[in-house]
């Protein structure tokens, strides 16, 4: 069965190591806050300006002028600092984030990302992504393993306009945990249900498959 | 430095084609005040400088659905369907530009650096056509700095002379928008008298505010 977003999120979370600073994108990746890891300290960065975020405000009490990177209100955890745009985007070209973690439309074999438009249909915009994805020491994405039309999102090269190129680490989707090497792309772990070869059927690269998961 | 009482009078010279910086972030920092007031005075076919240009009905949202907006200059239009609308229908013309990359070309404009180099953006769509050059075995982009005639800011706390102090994420781009405006007028939601201010907590010096006007928070307000 595949995972939920929630058990993405909380994957996801295993990749936070004691001490890391680590930067969420929007939607999946800022739930990974609800499964933070006990007895290791990590601090969230939200790029419009909070080192130290804490859980999203209660309903109630909302800080006006307290937001997250995807403008929802937040809280501010014990250490928290805040400081300019420039400032944040400075932590982050100078490879001081330990840690991004990020949502994704389509992810390629070779570590190109992209999710910020799809021509003539749909445009978000690149937010901080594109400063993120060469900046942040690693990226992970998460996403689900296939698109609505249920086309894969893991591909030998990305279709859309990239965000980066050559910039993700490892990919956590709704199906599996894969890694982008120099060999090709390798497949770390299965959801529950799922077996090697119903990966493979729903991603385009050749999946690089170790004997434990044969 | 000029103290305004009135929000129309603090706009005065913001006329039809008009660059603007304006900052916020979302919901938070925006001169709503000073928005409304060039709502109300009608003009038009604006440039915006803006990382999000505000959001559905609030901030530069309103000039956006009030089409008084003809350029924006900004790193995100999700959850703003009116801009993502009139973006696909070329209604607006659209400069995406990488949000770090927004916040460095407006600090570089007011710190008089005419363009720097950043990894953000190569071997992407916004590189076409650009000049990069190599460091250290990597792609770079080369970045100019931002100015423009008015910048639009909201603070906190703001004293006669003109220094500033944000809260929380409020401070976002206010701080280097204040530096690259021509004229810099800063909306606070509570004006002061000289000296009142920490100095050690003042995040914009008075010398890059030209106008101030005191706008309340009880008007602003989106919760």
């Amino acid at each position: 069965m595949a995972w939920t977003r929630d058990q993405i999120a909380e994957r996801a979370s295993h990749e936070i190591e004691d001490g890391f600073y680590v930067n969420l994108g929007i939607g999946i990746p800022t739930m990974v806050t609800k499964y933070l890891p006990s007895g290791k300290q990590v601090v969230f960065q939200s790029e419009n300006g909070l080192l130290g975020m804490g859980p999203p405000a209660k309903e109630g009490e909302e800080d006006i002028d307290l937001v997250n990177a995807g403008k929802q209100y937040t809280t501010m955890a014990p250490g928290a600092a805040l400081f300019s745009s420039a400032e944040s985007f400075a932590m982050i070209r100078g490879g001081h984030i330990d840690l991004a973690i990020l949502g994704a439309m389509e992810v390629a074999a070779n570590g190109d990302l992209a999710n910020f438009m799809i021509p003539g249909v749909m445009v978000k915009g690149m937010g901080g992504a594109m400063d993120l994805v060469y900046g942040a020491k690693r990226i992970v994405v998460v996403m689900d393993h296939t698109n609505k039309h249920g086309d894969t999102k893991v591909l030998n090269r990305c279709s859309l306009p990239l965000t980066g190129q050559g910039v993700v680490s490892r990919i956590i989707t709704d199906r599996a945990v894969m890694d982008i090497t120099d060999e090709g792309l390798l497949l770390v772990e299965l959801a529950p249900g799922y077996s090697a070869q119903d990966i493979q059927s729903c991603t385009e690269p050749t999946l690089i498959i170790p004997a434990h998961l044969q | 430095m000029s103290v305004y009482t009135s929000v129309e009078k603090a706009i005065d010279g913001i006329n039809d084609g008009a660059t603007l910086l304006v900052g916020g972030f979302g919901p938070v920092g925006t001169p709503c005040g000073l928005i409304q007031a060039l709502k109300d005075k009608g003009v038009k076919d604006l440039t915006v400088i803006s990382n999000n240009c505000g959001e559905e009905g609030f901030g530069l949202g309103i000039l956006l659905r009030n089409r008084q907006i003809k350029k924006v200059i900004c790193s995100y239009l999700g959850g703003h369907p009116e801009f993502e609308r009139q973006y696909l229908a070329k209604e607006v013309e659209v400069e995406l530009v990488p949000q770090g990359t927004i916040a460095e070309r407006v600090r570089a404009g007011g710190a008089g650096i005419p363009a720097f180099y950043t990894r953000a953006g190569a071997g992407t769509i916004i590189a076409e056509g650009r000049e990069t050059r190599m460091f250290n075995g990597k792609e770079y982009l080369l970045e100019t700095g931002l100015r423009a005639e008015f910048a639009l800011v909201k603070a906190y706390k703001g004293d006669r002379l003109g220094n500033l102090i944000y809260r929380r994420t409020g401070m976002n781009f206010n701080p280097m928008m204040a530096a690259a405006g021509i004229t810099t007028i800063a909306e606070v939601e509570e004006l002061v008298e000289i000296g009142d201010l920490v100095p050690e907590q003042v995040h914009t010096p008075s010398i890059y505010v030209q106008r101030i006007i005191e706008f309340r928070k009880t008007d602003t307000g989106k919760l």
